[in-house]
C-alpha cells in the first residue's frame, strides 16, 4: 500500500499490449474461424442448393456455388409445392402461420404483462403461490398435458382450429413471459406507484399510464421471444390443428419428407429458408435485443 | 403496503378480505387458471389415467401398474430411452464445453467479437425442423458432404449416420448441437463478463497459465452458470421430438426413437392412450428427479443473496 503513491506514475496502465499477431491470437483466431465455417455451413449449401437446378445437384458436390443461378425452386416452394393432395405450396402455411402468430402474440403479452403488473405491485395472498406452480409448470414435458388439453379444446369447440393453437400458445407463453415481466415491474422504484395511488388512480389506470409507456423495451423483448418461439413451433401445431390451418413448420416437414414423387432438393431447401426466414430476420434485426430475450428467458428470477 | 384502515365492523371482515384488491385478482385469472387447471390439473389427470386401460378414448377401467409393465418390456420403449441416454450424455458434455469454449474465446478482448456471436448464435433463432432438414441433407449419402468428400479422392471414405442404426444418434447430435450450443456460449459469456477484473489481475500476480486459471479458478466461480446451463440442455434433451421427426423421422426402423415421439405416436397414431400417459409420466418422473436436486442448490442453500 505504501509504495502506491511512490509508484502509480511509473506503473504502465492498463493490458499488456499485445503484438496483432501472437502465436496464441493465431490459435484463437484460427479456432473461432473453423468453428464459424462449421455454424455457416448449413445457411450456405441451404443457399446455394436453392439456387441451383436438379441436374446441377445431381452432378453433386453440395459445397460448389451455382454454375447458373435460378430462382424456379424459390417460386415452385411458395406456390407449387405439394403435401398430399393440396399444391399450393408453402404459402397455405405462411399464411396460417401469420394468422396464428399476431393473435397469439397479442394475447400472451396482454395477458403476461397484466399478471407480472399484478404480481409486482398488488400482491394478494395466495399470488406468490400460484406464480411459483406457473414456473414449476414450465419445466413440466409438455407430453403430460397434451392430451388433458385435446379434451378442454373440444369442450369449448376450439379443436383444430387456428384459435384453439392461439390459446395453447398463450397458456405455455405465460410462464417466462409474466417472469419477464414480473421482474421488470419489480425493479420500477414502488414511490411511482404509490404516488399514483395517492392521487387516486386504480389498477388499470396506473398500469396503462404508468406501467406500460415505463416497459416498452421490455415489451420489445417479449415481443421477439414470442414470435420467434411460436414461429418455430412444431410440436402443437401438429396436434392442435388440422391440415388445413396447419402452420408452416408442419407443412414444410411433410412436403420434404413426402415420400411419393421424385425429391427436389432444390425446392426442398428453398421451403426450408423460407420457413426459417422469419426468425433470421427477427434475429439479425433485433441484435442485443435477442440476446436479451433468451437471457431473460434463462436467468431465473 | 398496508392499507391504513381498520374495518370499525368485524362482522364483515372475510367478505371484505376476499374483495380486498378484487381487480388484481379478476385480472390473474388467466394465471390462476392455467396453472391450476392446466398445469396442474391437466399433469394430474394424465398421471391419473395412466392406471387405466384408455386405447381410443379415456375410460377409468384400472388396470393398476399394467401400463407401466407392458411400457417397460417394449423394444421401442427401451430403445427410445438407450437413444435418449447416448444423445444426452454426449449433447450435455459437448454443449457444455463448446459453449464455454467459445465463450472464453470471445471473452479474451478479440477484434469482430460481435460477427462472431451473431454467427454463434444464429442457428438458435431457426427451430428444428429448419435444423433437421438441413443436416438431413447435408448428411444425404449420394450429394451430400460424403459424395464431396469421395469427390475429393478419399473414394473410401464413409460417412452416412442418417442410414446407419449404429451411429445415427449422432447424425442428430451434430444437428442438435449446431442449433443449441449458440445458447449455451451466450450464458456462459454473460457468466464470464461478471467475474471481476481483478481476480485475472491477481493470477497473473501469480504466474497462473490461462488455461489454468480458466479449470481452476473461472469455472469454479462459475458454479451457478453452469447449473443454469445444465438445467436448460438437460429439459432441452427430455424434449427433443421436432428435430428426430425431421431429420430422421425415427428411422432407419426404430434406431432413432425417442421417448417425447413414443408418447405422441401412441397417443395419436396408435390410440393407446393408456401406453402414451405412462410413458409420459415416466417423463414426468425423469424431470423431477432432475429437478429436485437444483432447486435444493439454487434454493435450498441460500448461500447467495
Amino acid at each position: 500500500m505504501a509504495d502506491m503513491t511512490t509508484n502509480t506514475s511509473v506503473d504502465p496502465r492498463g493490458p499488456k499490449p499485445k503484438r496483432a499477431f501472437s502465436r496464441s491470437n493465431i490459435f484463437l483466431y484460427g479456432t473461432l474461424i473453423m468453428v464459424s465455417m462449421y455454424y455457416l455451413l448449413p445457411l450456405y449449401v441451404m443457399i446455394v442448393t436453392s439456387l441451383k437446378g436438379m441436374p446441377e445437384i445431381r452432378m453433386g458436390n453440395v459445397f460448389g456455388p451455382p454454375m447458373e443461378i435460378t430462382f424456379e425452386p424459390w417460386v415452385k416452394a411458395w406456390s407449387e409445392a405439394c403435401t398430399g393432395i393440396n399444391c399450393d405450396g408453402l404459402s397455405r402455411g405462411f399464411g396460417n402461420s401469420v394468422r396464428i402468430l399476431v393473435p397469439s402474440v397479442l394475447l400472451s403479452i396482454a395477458i403476461a404483462s397484466v399478471n407480472g403488473y399484478a404480481l409486482s405491485n398488488w400482491k394478494f395472498k395466495g399470488s406468490e403461490t400460484f406464480f411459483t406452480i406457473l414456473i414449476i409448470g414450465a419445466f413440466i414435458p409438455y407430453q403430460t398435458m397434451l392430451y388433458p388439453i385435446v379434451i378442454m379444446l373440444r369442450e369449448i369447440g376450439l379443436m383444430g382450429s387456428i384459435w384453439g393453437l392461439v390459446l395453447v400458445h398463450t397458456v405455455f407463453g405465460m410462464p417466462i413471459l409474466t417472469l419477464l415481466f414480473r421482474n421488470y415491474f419489480t425493479s420500477i422504484p414502488e414511490e411511482l406507484f404509490k404516488a399514483a395511488r395517492v392521487d387516486g388512480a386504480g389498477f388499470w389506470q396506473i398500469y396503462f399510464q404508468i406501467m406500460i409507456p415505463m416497459a416498452l423495451p421490455i415489451f420489445v423483448v417479449a415481443i421477439i421471444l414470442q414470435v420467434t418461439g411460436i414461429w418455430n413451433d412444431f410440436l402443437f401445431g401438429v396436434i392442435y390443428t388440422k391440415p388445413a390451418t396447419y402452420p408452416m413448420t408442419v407443412q414444410l416437414n411433410n412436403i420434404v419428407n413426402s415420400v411419393q414423387g421424385v425429391k427436389e432438393y432444390n425446392v426442398n431447401m428453398a421451403a426450408t429458408l423460407l420457413t426459417g426466414l422469419v426468425p433470421l430476420v427477427i434475429y439479425f434485426a433485433s441484435g442485443k435485443l435477442f440476446v436479451r430475450g433468451i437471457a431473460a428467458g434463462a436467468v431465473k428470477g | 403496503m398496508t392499507v391504513a384502515s381498520d374495518p370499525p365492523a368485524h362482522k364483515n371482515k372475510r367478505p371484505r378480505k376476499l374483495l380486498k384488491n378484487w381487480m388484481a385478482k379478476l385480472a390473474s385469472l388467466p394465471m390462476i387458471l392455467t396453472a391450476l387447471v392446466v398445469f396442474v390439473g391437466g399433469t394430474a389427470w394424465t398421471v391419473t389415467y395412466s392406471f387405466t386401460g384408455s386405447r381410443m378414448l379415456p375410460k377409468t377401467n384400472w388396470v393398476g401398474f399394467d401400463q407401466y409393465e407392458r411400457l417397460w418390456s417394449s423394444d421401442r420403449w427401451m430403445i427410445s430411452i438407450k437413444n435418449l441416454g447416448i444423445y444426452g450424455i454426449c449433447s450435455l458434455i459437448l454443449t457444455l464445453v463448446i459453449g464455454f469454449t467459445l465463450a472464453a474465446c470471445l471473452d479474451r478482448k478479440i477484434r469482430f467479437e460481435g460477427v462472431f456471436r451473431s454467427i454463434f448464435l444464429y442457428p438458435f433463432a431457426l427451430s428444428f425442423v429448419v435444423t433437421g432438414l438441413a443436416w438431413q441433407w447435408i448428411l444425404n449419402p449420394d450429394f451430400g458432404m460424403q459424395s464431396v468428400v469421395r469427390d475429393w479422392g478419399w473414394t473410401t471414405f464413409n460417412f452416412d449416420p442418417l442410414n446407419n442404426p449404429d451411429i445415427v444418434m449422432f447424425g442428430l447430435l451434430i444437428a442438435g448441437i449446431w442449433q443449441g450450443s449458440g445458447l449455451i456460449m451466450c450464458i456462459m459469456l454473460a457468466g464470464l463478463r461478471g467475474i471481476d477484473e481483478d481476480i485475472w489481475k491477481a493470477t497473473r500476480v501469480d504466474g497462473i497459465g490461462t488455461v489454468k486459471t480458466y479449470v481452476m479458478v473461472i469455472i469454479p466461480m462459475m458454479r451457478p452458470v453452469f447449473v443454469t446451463a445444465l438445467v436448460l440442455i438437460a429439459a432441452g434433451i427430455i424434449k427433443l421430438y421436432d428435430l428426430v421427426v425431421a431429420q430422421t423421422g425415427g428411422g432407419p426402423g426404430l434406431s432413432s426413437e425417442v421417448p417425447a415421439k413414443y408418447v405422441i405416436e401412441l397417443m395419436f397414431r396408435a390410440q393407446n392412450l393408456g401406453q402414451g400417459f405412462a410413458a409420459s409420466t415416466m417423463m414426468l418422473c425423469s424431470v423431477v428427479i432432475i429437478l429436485i436436486p437444483w432447486a435444493y442448490l439454487e434454493f435450498g442453500g441460500r448461500k447467495r443473496g
